[in-house]
């Protein structure tokens, strides 16, 4: 008997040192989460190494471009630049932690995803982060949007693409990255101009699976990232460039506005890195005048190609401009039918 | 017989060295709870960064073959999957610790790693051009069906009553919903912003596997074996044919590893429950299956090894990453260059082969350290409970937190851990628990995809049942879900008078 109330005592210690434990654990890493609040106004800014926060799993394709692009950055910032993914919800759980939980001493950066990010706060008030609290700093990258249809597709130009679809009103299948992605702007856009009305399938995991389905035949046509369909282009047929002239990559391709569709660039999946409202304005100019220098660095600029992706680097005031344009284009875009 | 030599490049002494450390650090990084072989080989990415291709991708081979192997290592050992691939080896390999055969287990799962991958290789450099179509013709309503199929094993999942393994498969299916959808955005059960980015899979398997082994620990205050039994099966020889002995478990196993790692999306999640599952029910006297029967490690992890290489066939010749892994490899294979698709042979080949021949290579190599490492296995199962306790809970914590650097998901790991181990008291199973989490998204995420496509043309009805796959697949389903059901009654009637009891 004694010793079965022993053995219960014992089980209840284990029990509260198991939870004091975990309590520890925890307050440790969230110790080391936020540390240094100190703001070091002066010349020496950065004096220890940033962390970039990428709202993507790690191995997608901006965790690798963004790897990419900050990789030599001690070399010419004088501090290191290091990754931290957080991904989830479709960007949202990182950008949302940035804005409620970042630092703003300006050693915290934050990867982005337009015109992703633009959209999602568009349209979703309630996330944290928006225009008002995110502060563009420089770009990286650029890569458009394209209309793909399968190697067999009936489908040889937009113009048959069109057709069926008024033909068809509300069948022809499309698929893309999720909704309020580039590729269902592109579709938004394209629905739009054309004056068509088509199904279009979000893939749950993303562009890559989206992609999938065009090859595989189970949709009739796509919108996806150029890099990716022009490294798949011995399966694909590439329509359409949804950019304001052909690319490098593609130069036989037309633009949807030689096909005589007005679909500008605004659906354009563009990377870059941004801070949160706060940082001191010494701080973000003194980034804003270096990174672009990391990013034309010959080794970036290489991987980066090798990833089949365009590069588009932008300094502070333009990389500004273009959130602003976007931004307007998106809001205008979202109000005249705030669909599905 | 150009391939040929290329292949030869891994036996270069450098190639040699990086794939020895690529494989040792691969073991140990995926006997690590938390941390899962998609983990591992991210993190390795941008180490490659400079160096030259063929070294490169044998490091990242290297570590993708091993950390899957690693895994069986904690399974073994403490009960913890070190990744979803291992679930189903702490079914029988963890019993074999608790009668202190922990190294005969760790033999038996390292032999069957070998075979299982080296057959799965195989399939990959020779077959891979047969399946490359079948691959394609995998859309929502195919995949909506492989989930159902999973689903149904659930119920016989495990040791426990069938109507506890449904009601923890359907918890676990509920626990999968929660989070905002990252295609639409919509919310569910997202009551703390913790959970907005949902419950990450192998933040639920730690849960659910290692905190409820941290309270057994604490609780029965002792070892994990009470002692040793000195293995027979030191001698490489006698290994080998111990194993390969469990003919029916090993082949079927790898089958089953290889068909399900060719389907994109299913990955080797649960490659090696299905192939427990099927060798389970095909095997005779299985009886002995959740109590320590060799014949589980076998089916299990020779399961998921032959996934790896067939889990390849969509990236390599597609360009289609068919798993969160593969995600990450097409990564690492962009970043030197190569752009996997129907020419990668042509373009790349130089490259290609090494990195195929030092995943064939690491399989033989996870073999000869994995023994190494087995000799060592009972001393885990003497150490004393609160210091084992302590090293999981350390280990589970720092694993949680590196997923995707949530504190978040520390806090939910806690909490879900508390009540799993709860939930064993009344008699729940952590597995059908962890296969609804994984499950339920494949499921449910295809169905809203397939309702979509079927949406204003045609029923839903009809595209969720036309096809030949989807109805091999249904009948699957049926047969499964049957066999689930009469079993237990069958054995019943044949054995009327012993009544076994409902496990832990």
């Amino acid at each position: 008997m004694a010793n079965h109330s022993k053995a219960k005592t014992g089980k209840l210690a284990g029990l509260a040192a198991l939870v004091v434990l975990i309590v520890v654990a925890a307050w440790g890493l969230r110790q080391t989460g936020s540390d240094g609040a100190l703001v070091g106004e002066g010349d020496d800014y950065p004096d220890k190494p940033l962390s970039l926060t990428v709202a993507y799993g790690p191995g997608g394709a901006t965790d690798l471009q963004a790897r990419i692009a900050v990789e030599p950055a001690a070399e010419v910032l004088g501090q290191p630049i290091k990754v931290v993914n957080r991904p989830g919800a479709g960007g949202r759980v990182g950008w949302n932690w940035a804005v409620d939980s970042g630092g703003r001493d300006g050693y915290e950066l934050i990867a982005y995803n337009l015109p992703h990010m633009i959209a999602q706060w568009t349209h979703e008030p309630s996330l944290s982060y928006n225009a008002d609290n995110v502060v563009p700093v420089a770009n990286w990258g650029a890569d458009p949007a394209v209309l793909v249809v399968g190697k067999d597709s009936p489908f040889q130009t937009v113009a048959d693409v069109v057709d069926y679809a008024r033909a068809h009103p509300g069948e022809l299948s499309v698929s893309g990255a999720g909704l309020y992605t580039g590729h269902h702007v592109a579709a938004l856009q394209f629905q739009r101009a054309a004056d068509v009305d088509i199904n279009f399938l979000p893939a749950e995991q993303g562009g890559v699976q989206a992609l999938q389905f065009v090859i595989g035949g189970q949709v009739q046509a796509g919108f996806n990232n150029l890099s990716d369909s022009w490294r798949n282009r011995d399966s694909l047929k590439i329509l359409a460039v949804a950019d304001t002239e052909r690319s490098e990559f593609l130069p036989d391709v037309p633009t949807f506005q030689e096909a005589g569709v007005e679909v500008d660039d605004l659906s354009t999946n563009l990377r870059g890195v941004a801070v949160v409202k706060g940082v001191p304005e010494p701080h973000v100019e003194r980034l804003a005048e270096k990174l672009p220098e990391v990013f034309r660095l010959e080794q970036v600029q290489t991987k980066l190609k090798n990833t089949g992706s365009g590069s588009l680097v932008l300094g502070l005031r333009e990389t500004r401009e273009l959130f602003e344009r976007k931004t307007r284009a998106i809001k205008a875009l979202l109000a005249q039918d705030d669909a599905p | 017989m150009e391939w040929f030599a290329h292949l030869a490049v891994v036996f270069e002494p450098l190639n040699l060295l990086i794939l020895l450390l690529g494989v040792t650090g691969g073991l140990v990084l995926g006997a690590i709870p938390g941390v899962s072989p998609t983990l591992s080989v991210a993190l390795l990415v941008p180490f490659t960064f400079h160096m030259a291709p063929t070294t490169g991708l044998i490091l990242i081979g290297a570590v993708y073959a091993s950390s899957i192997a690693g895994g069986a290592v904690s399974a073994i050992l403490i009960n913890v999957p070190g990744a979803p691939a291992n679930i189903a080896t702490t079914f029988d390999g963890h019993e074999m610790a608790r009668q202190g055969r922990a190294s005969e287990a760790m033999q038996y799962a390292f032999t069957s790693t070998l075979v299982g991958g080296v057959a799965g290789m195989l399939i990959l450099i020779f077959l891979a051009p047969l399946f490359v179509d079948y691959v394609l013709r995998f859309g929502p309503a195919e995949m909506f069906w492989v989930a159902i199929v999973g689903i149904t094993i659930m119920a016989s999942l495990g040791t426990g009553s069938l109507l506890k393994g449904l009601f923890g498969g359907a918890l676990g299916i509920w626990i999968s919903t929660i989070g905002i959808s990252p295609a639409t955005g919509q919310s569910r059960f997202v009551f703390t912003h913790y959970l907005d980015g949902g419950i990450h899979i192998v933040v639920a398997l730690i849960a659910f596997f290692a905190i409820p082994q941290v309270f057994r620990l604490l609780e029965s205050r002792a070892t994990v074996a009470s002692q040793a039994v000195v293995s027979q099966a030191s001698r490489l020889t006698t290994v080998v044919r111990n194993a390969l002995g469990h003919r029916l478990a090993m082949g079927l196993g790898t089958l089953v590893g290889a068909i399900v790692g060719i389907i994109p999306g299913a990955g080797g999640q649960v490659a090696s429950i299905i192939g427990y599952d099927q060798v389970r029910k095909l095997s005779r006297d299985n009886a002995t299956f959740g109590h320590g029967d060799p014949r589980g490690v076998v089916a299990s992890e020779s399961a998921n090894s032959a996934m790896v290489g067939p889990s390849l066939i969509p990236l390599l010749g597609l360009g289609v990453p068919g798993s969160p892994t593969c995600a990450v490899l097409l990564g690492g294979l962009l970043i030197h260059g190569i752009f996997p698709g129907p020419k990668l042979f042509e373009t790349s080949g130089g490259v290609i082969w090494p990195f195929l021949g030092a995943l064939l290579l690491a399989q033989v190599l996870i073999f000869f350290v994995g023994l190494q490492l087995s000799r060592l296995g009972h001393l885990v199962t003497r150490v004393s409970p609160a210091h084992l306790a302590a090293g999981i809970l350390v280990l589970s914590v720092i694993g949680t937190y590196s997923i995707q650097n949530n504190l978040g998901d520390v806090y939910v790991m806690a909490g879900l851990g508390v009540l799993m181990y709860l939930g064993i008291k009344g008699g729940f199973q952590p597995a059908p628990v962890v296969l609804g989490v994984i499950l339920g998204p494949i499921a449910e995420e295809n169905f809203q995809m397939g309702r979509t496509l079927a949406g204003p043309s045609g029923s839903v009805l009809d595209y969720f049942t036309s096809g030949d796959i989807v109805q091999v697949l249904m009948a699957l389903a049926v047969i499964s879900l049957a066999y689930g059901m009469l079993a237990p009654i069958w054995r019943a009637r044949r054995r009327p008078a012993t009544s076994v009891g409902a496990g832990l």
